[in-house]
């Protein structure tokens, strides 16, 4: 029970998309970030390929688009640091939490069908 | 009920602004309040002026216009996403020093900070995406 008060906020933003060949992982990023910058509690889930966008060690290299690596430095200067991941994804995609940039913690589905309710707003990338 | 849409496909490039039409009217047709639709990602597209759709298909700018004139419905479209993809309005135009423009209202051009309050204002904020 004690999960659902940790996973309470105001705006959810999920990103399910990986960060380089479209543009979704960087523009639902900037909704999250310009949410923050309104004094909303924001907390991310990482969804399906999303969870690609935590790998370590990214660069756009000669990729015409910017990379998201940056972004998501600039996280915890906006105060975002619930950080949320859809484990079975993660799984999926033969990796683990060790090969991440940032600290997310993996939600098995009953608890991230918790957290979207527990959030006022949801938007999906 | 107050609700908002948020559409993130391109016209005629998905179902995601069909879509968003029919669902509109739908919830207009049994009384509830449309409040605004926000433009993001490729939706921002639908706010193009210009566009010109063979005369057997659906005219979705000229029913989006007419949604907003007959009930209201703020239409927005999210600045740096369109400007990315050429769609500005007069005076972004003149400050970019461009010749023509390509947003006129009754869409206008906002930030994303609209997109956040709209959300939380509305009883319901229903996103359609490709």
């Amino acid at each position: 029970m004690q999960a659902e008060t940790v996973l309470d906020g105001d705006v959810l933003v999920i990103l399910r998309h990986p960060p380089h060949g479209s543009s979704w992982l960087r523009e639902g990023l900037d909704a999250a970030l310009v949410a923050a910058a309104f004094g909303q509690a924001v907390s991310l889930l990482f969804q399906g390929d999303g969870v690609l966008a935590l790998l370590k060690g990214q660069g756009a290299g000669p990729l015409g688009q910017k990379g998201t690596s940056a972004t998501l430095d600039m996280l915890a200067m906006y105060d975002i640091e619930s950080l949320f991941l859809d484990a079975t994804s993660l799984a999926r995609l033969g990796l683990s939490t060790e090969t991440l940039q940032l600290p997310a913690s993996p939600l098995e589905p009953p608890s991230i069908a918790a957290l979207i309710a527990g959030h006022r707003l949801v938007l999906t990338f | 009920m107050r609700y908002a849409l948020l559409v993130q496909g391109a016209p005629y490039s998905s179902q995601a602004s069909h879509s968003a039409l029919r669902f509109a009217a739908a919830l207009l047709a049994r009384g509830h309040h449309l409040a605004c639709v926000f433009f993001y990602h490729d939706g921002v597209y639908n706010a193009a002026r210009l566009a010109a759709p063979p005369q057997d298909e659906p005219h979705l700018l000229d029913a989006w216009r007419r949604l907003s004139e007959e009930h209201g419905t703020q239409l927005q479209v999210c600045i740096a996403a369109a400007l990315r993809r050429g769609l500005l309005d007069e005076r972004e135009a003149s400050r970019h020093g461009k010749s023509g423009h390509s947003v006129e209202p009754p869409f206008e051009l906002t930030g994303l900070g609209q997109l956040i309050d709209l959300g939380l204002g509305v009883d319901r904020l229903v996103t359609f995406a490709p």
